[in-house]
């Protein structure tokens, strides 16, 4: 397997591009130049530390320090998930939901993947298992984030007839089903559009950068189907675990909505 | 019948008895809090006190349970579908008491967008009256309605009552709470007072 390598050197015309579009911002006057070029040097930065650690940790192979990153990794994807709703739960809860419904999705299907199908050895060695978490988090909180966002929203739109059914003797599930069944909807829409459009609008990046490398495009394609599988069912776990949580905590045990439990940005 | 005792949320502190069959009248500005006692009593919002029904302490029943049979009519009802009839558990059950509303058995099919304020009201009070509740706690359940509109409600309600229905009536109208009612309370900075 051969792949060109790269000098940081030859990353300068690329990132002229980066400059050309700040430019662009300037002439118009969409005053987007300085969050563009701090989005830039904050991904460089980030990508250039990442390689450092991760060089670190595969040098390494401590199940410790592996489980430290993939921690780090989940609680930076909570804090993104809060940050992308308009209305959130209160303190503790929006950032633990988040947290705990990634944890459960991601940690259970990245576990299952390096158990059953990838099987390395160590079976948690970083250069497989930290790659894999990092790819099915990163579409699980977009899963959970917008699923968690409908359901708040939702539920403040339609607190009246929300009240309306538990007036009436509805037990909080069935009072809540519409908002719940639409923030499910909403949650699982990317992965689905994303699944129905891979390989014919997109080529997925992982599997551009396998074919970059070298890998066969045949065996590149395998490896994106598993990584979809993958992150299809992470989502979904995500999203089902977050949405329920989130009824739960807007409910309370005597079948009360609680919207004094959610707060605005 | 239905006992509330030292029943409080946010400002409001309440205690009485309601006998069956009886109406008891709350009347007060608004923003006094007579929503937020009709909504505690209903279990509707986090609130303190002790309410039994029939010396049943509420708490020992399952909330749904206690609002099919304690059930509170909002002055504004929420609709969850777009069908009027797809609002209602039992739509053929409402038929009787929708078309003495003076509202046409078709309306089943009507779009609640289109429906005016009165019409919501009278088809969130036909709603609730489907449950046979033992009692209900009406929040202005006229206000929006015309005196003829209004005194068929006043006389769909005293018809329930005389079954043993319990009945828990806020109203701006002091007119209408001599009226409906056989004993009358006036709020006032969230207290209720009994009046003679």
């Amino acid at each position: 397997m051969t792949y060109i390598r790269l000098d940081y050197s030859d990353l300068v015309l690329p990132a002229l591009l980066v400059v050309m579009n700040g430019a662009c911002s300037l002439a118009l006057q969409l005053g987007l130049e300085r969050r563009l070029a701090i989005a830039a040097l904050r991904m460089s930065v980030q990508l250039v530390l990442v390689g450092y650690v991760l060089t670190f940790l595969f040098a390494i192979v401590s199940p410790f320090w592996t489980a430290v990153a993939a921690i780090a990794m989940v609680l930076f994807a909570a804090r993104e998930i809060v940050a992308r709703q308009k209305r959130r739960l209160q303190a503790i809860w929006s950032y633990g939901l988040g947290a705990g419904a990634m944890l459960v999705a991601a940690g259970t299907v990245t576990t299952l993947a390096l158990l059953t199908q990838l099987r390395p050895d160590p079976w948690y060695h970083p250069r497989y298992s930290l790659p894999l978490l990092g790819m099915i988090l990163g579409n699980t909180m977009t899963g959970i984030s917008l699923g968690l966002d409908v359901l708040m929203t939702g539920l403040v739109r339609d607190r009246a007839a929300v009240e309306a059914r538990l007036a009436l003797g509805e037990t909080r599930h069935h009072a809540l089903l519409p908002v719940t069944r639409d923030a499910l909807r909403n949650g699982f829409m990317p992965i689905i559009n994303s699944m129905a459009a891979t390989g014919i609008v997109s080529l997925p990046g992982m599997m551009t950068g396998q074919i970059l490398a070298g890998v066969e495009p045949v065996d590149a394609v395998k490896y994106q189907l598993l990584i979809m599988f993958l992150i299809a069912g992470g989502t979904g776990l995500g999203t089902l675990a977050a949405v329920i949580g989130g009824v739960y905590r807007v409910t309370d045990h005597r079948h009360r909505l609680r919207l004094d439990r959610i707060t605005s940005e | 019948m239905l006992s509330v005792h030292s029943l409080s949320r946010l400002h409001v502190v309440a205690s009485f008895e309601l006998r069956a069959g009886e109406c008891i009248a709350i009347q007060g500005p608004s923003g006094v809090g007579k929503s937020l006692l009709l909504r505690a009593i209903a279990d509707l919002d986090p609130n303190e006190g002790t309410v039994k029904l029939d010396g049943i302490l509420r708490e020992s029943m399952p909330a749904p349970l206690w609002r099919r049979q304690v059930t509170y009519v909002a002055a504004e009802p929420g609709w969850w579908a777009d069908a009027v009839e797809q609002n209602f558990a039992r739509w053929d059950e409402a038929i009787p008491l929708i078309e003495e509303l003076n509202l046409p058995p078709t309306c089943g099919a009507w779009n609640v967008r289109r429906l005016s304020t009165g019409e919501k009201q009278r088809l969130g009070l036909a709603r609730a009256l489907t449950l046979d509740s033992r009692v209900l706690l009406l929040d202005e359940p006229t206000s929006a309605l015309d005196p003829n509109a209004t005194a068929v409600v006043e006389a769909i309600i005293a018809r329930r009552r005389s079954t043993g229905t319990g009945v828990i009536w806020s109203t701006h109208d002091g007119l209408q709470a001599r009226r409906v009612a056989s004993r009358l309370f006036i709020m006032s900075g969230g207290r209720i007072e009994e009046s003679t």
